[in-house]
């Protein structure tokens, strides 16, 4: 489904801060593919996000989604194809709008933005079910501006958003950090359910190791903008978080540089 | 009295339709444009060169859309070749100036009087029982039909968008929409009703006059903070609402001001204090509540144990 074949990205070329972020990734997801991605600060998981989803543009390399190369595509153009849910729950939503005109704006992805009603009944109806499977009573407060809602009610929305059109692919950058820890498993359980049921070819960072091998079907490890580790299968089934820190530092040659990454 | 009333209404109701355009650059696109200041005036000028002609109505719907395009190029100034926002809006204040005086044929007023028998949309209602109510009737009904299509229009897909765009532009850009187009749309339509009020206060007052518009992205900046501080920000329409009310509330303050004994030419100085006390009002209240916050927790320290 996505191909990514020796991507590179460097920032501030040419400058002393010159950084290499991606340093010849090669990745391939197939359909229905779940991957857990974890590494330090700095490793380039972000990166690679952007970069897929068209925040950034590669120096070089290729990415391809279903068979069609994107590598130029602008980042609106791609978004028809990628779902997105940002670690900040303020970067998801239109907090001045109504859950409901929120939702009509994510539904509309891929038609045609003319001047037909932004929201009808039966799209009205419709935001309600949907909004009924996230288990929040959000369904009775629809007409409440984005502003009011807690930043976990926030993320299940966007990731709502993110997947009511259903996408080719769904990009999750740590979308359950910035969330009190009982929320966040709430969230993490909401999106397994989400991923199952759309069968979606998904990717998610995430900074906690536990949730990266309870989650997902494979899990890839970056450091300084390479891919040092990529297990699935029965290989991943018998991991353990000690075993992946122990590898993590075999393998990186440095310390885990971030307490949180063990926590969970 | 009566008659100093029905002319801030009037005026009111005409510098609405302006507030409305400024509600939309700087509230749904978070972006103040000072376009404002020229793209009123011209607007005032396609209408005082078109009544001159003897097509009034013309004039107006003219000046809609040399205001659309005015704005579309200040958009694409800021996003296309990402020139700062303010700047972008200042470098095309300052090239209408040109603009508008070549519109005018180079002068720097044109008089639209009566006496001359120049015709406005007003004139056909000359000399009938309605002639006192003629500019009430006719204003209040161009803004009620702005309003109607601009409810409409931020309703629809892409005024959802559009809206959203101030708001959030990276998840519009997530939601697949390009948002430079949703912002050279949005100050297009700004700048139309920006240039739509001057069309029409031009054929009010008998004149459009080079320097009428200085100021005017200020005095609807005012409108709409004055607005969401008496009317609230609750739904779409209470908030175009209480944007018209805001206008029309400012006419009255000045007129008040005016009828106080207040010289004409501190008007400006007057609408700069006022949108200076709005904009800072949040900061100094949070200042307040820290201060007095701080002395409470200073006195009960002074009362504990410690």
């Amino acid at each position: 489904m996505l191909k990514i074949s020796k991507a590179v990205k460097i920032f501030n070329k040419g400058s002393v801060n010159e950084k290499l972020a991606l340093d010849n990734i090669c990745l391939e997801l197939k359909e229905g593919e779940f991957v857990t991605v974890i590494g330090g600060n700095g490793a380039g998981k972000s990166t690679l996000l952007n970069c897929i989803s068209g925040v950034y543009t590669l120096d070089s390399g290729t990415i391809s989604l279903d068979g069609t190369d994107i590598t130029r595509t602008p980042e609106y153009k791609r978004s028809a194809y990628i779902g997105r849910v940002f670690q900040d729950p303020l970067v998801g939503t239109a907090f001045d709008m109504t859950i409901e005109e929120n939702l009509a704006i994510a539904y509309a992805k891929g038609k045609p933005r003319g001047l037909t009603p932004g929201i009808t009944k039966a799209g009205s109806a419709f935001f309600r079910e949907k909004l009924a499977s996230l288990e929040l009573g959000l369904e009775d407060r629809m007409k409440e501006k984005v502003g009011r809602l807690s930043g976990g009610q926030r993320q299940a929305l966007t990731l709502l958003m993110a997947t009511i059109v259903k996408p080719k692919l769904l990009l999750l950058d740590e979308h359950t950090a910035a969330l009190d820890p009982s929320i966040a498993r709430k969230v993490l359980e909401l999106t397994d359910e989400i991923v199952r049921e759309n069968n979606l070819c998904t990717l998610m960072i995430t900074h906690n190791m536990k949730a990266a091998l309870e989650h997902g079907t494979r899990t890839i490890m970056m450091n300084e903008g390479r891919i040092i580790m990529d297990i699935s299968g029965k290989e991943r089934e018998n991991v353990t978080v000690e075993w992946l820190v122990e590898q993590f530092g075999k393998r990186s040659g440095t310390e885990l540089d971030n307490d949180r990454m063990l926590l969970g | 009295m009566a008659e100093i009333i029905k002319g801030a209404a009037e005026l009111g109701i005409i510098y609405a339709i302006m507030a409305l355009g400024v509600f939309i650059s700087f509230r749904t696109l978070n972006m103040p444009d000072l376009t404002v200041d020229s793209s009123f005036t011209l607007g005032a000028a396609f209408s005082a060169v078109l009544c001159v002609a003897g097509y009034p109505v013309l004039g107006i719907i003219t000046a809609f859309i040399a205001g659309c395009a005015a704005g579309a190029v200040t958009a694409l100034l800021t996003t296309k070749l990402k020139i700062q926002p303010i700047l972008s809006g200042i470098l095309m204040m300052l090239a209408l100036y040109s603009i508008n005086l070549k519109v005018m044929g180079g002068k720097s007023n044109i008089p639209l009087s009566r006496l001359l028998g120049v015709p406005t949309v007003f004139s056909p209602f000359f000399d009938t029982a309605v002639e006192q109510y003629t500019a009430l009737i006719i204003c209040t009904a161009v803004l009620a039909l702005v309003i109607i299509l601009l409810y409409y229009f931020l309703r629809t897909r892409f005024g959802l968008v559009l809206r959203a765009t101030g708001d959030n532009d990276k998840m519009v850009r997530a939601a697949g929409v390009d948002t430079d187009f949703t912002t050279i749309v949005g100050l297009a339509l700004s700048n139309g009703l920006v240039a739509l009020s001057g069309s029409m206060l031009a054929q009010y007052q008998g004149f459009t006059d080079i320097s009428m518009g200085i100021g005017m992205v200020v005095i609807g900046l005012a409108s709409v903070i004055i607005g969401e501080v008496i009317f609230g920000t609750g739904s779409l329409l209470r908030r175009l609402i209480a944007v018209v009310l805001g206008a029309v509330l400012y006419r009255f303050i000045i007129a008040g001001a005016l009828e106080l004994g207040m010289p004409p030419t501190d008007l400006k100085l007057v609408s700069a204090v006022i949108v200076t006390a709005a904009l800072s009002m949040g900061t100094i209240r949070d200042k307040v509540i820290s201060v007095t916050g701080r002395q409470n927790a200073m006195s009960k320290k002074k009362g504990g144990s410690l």
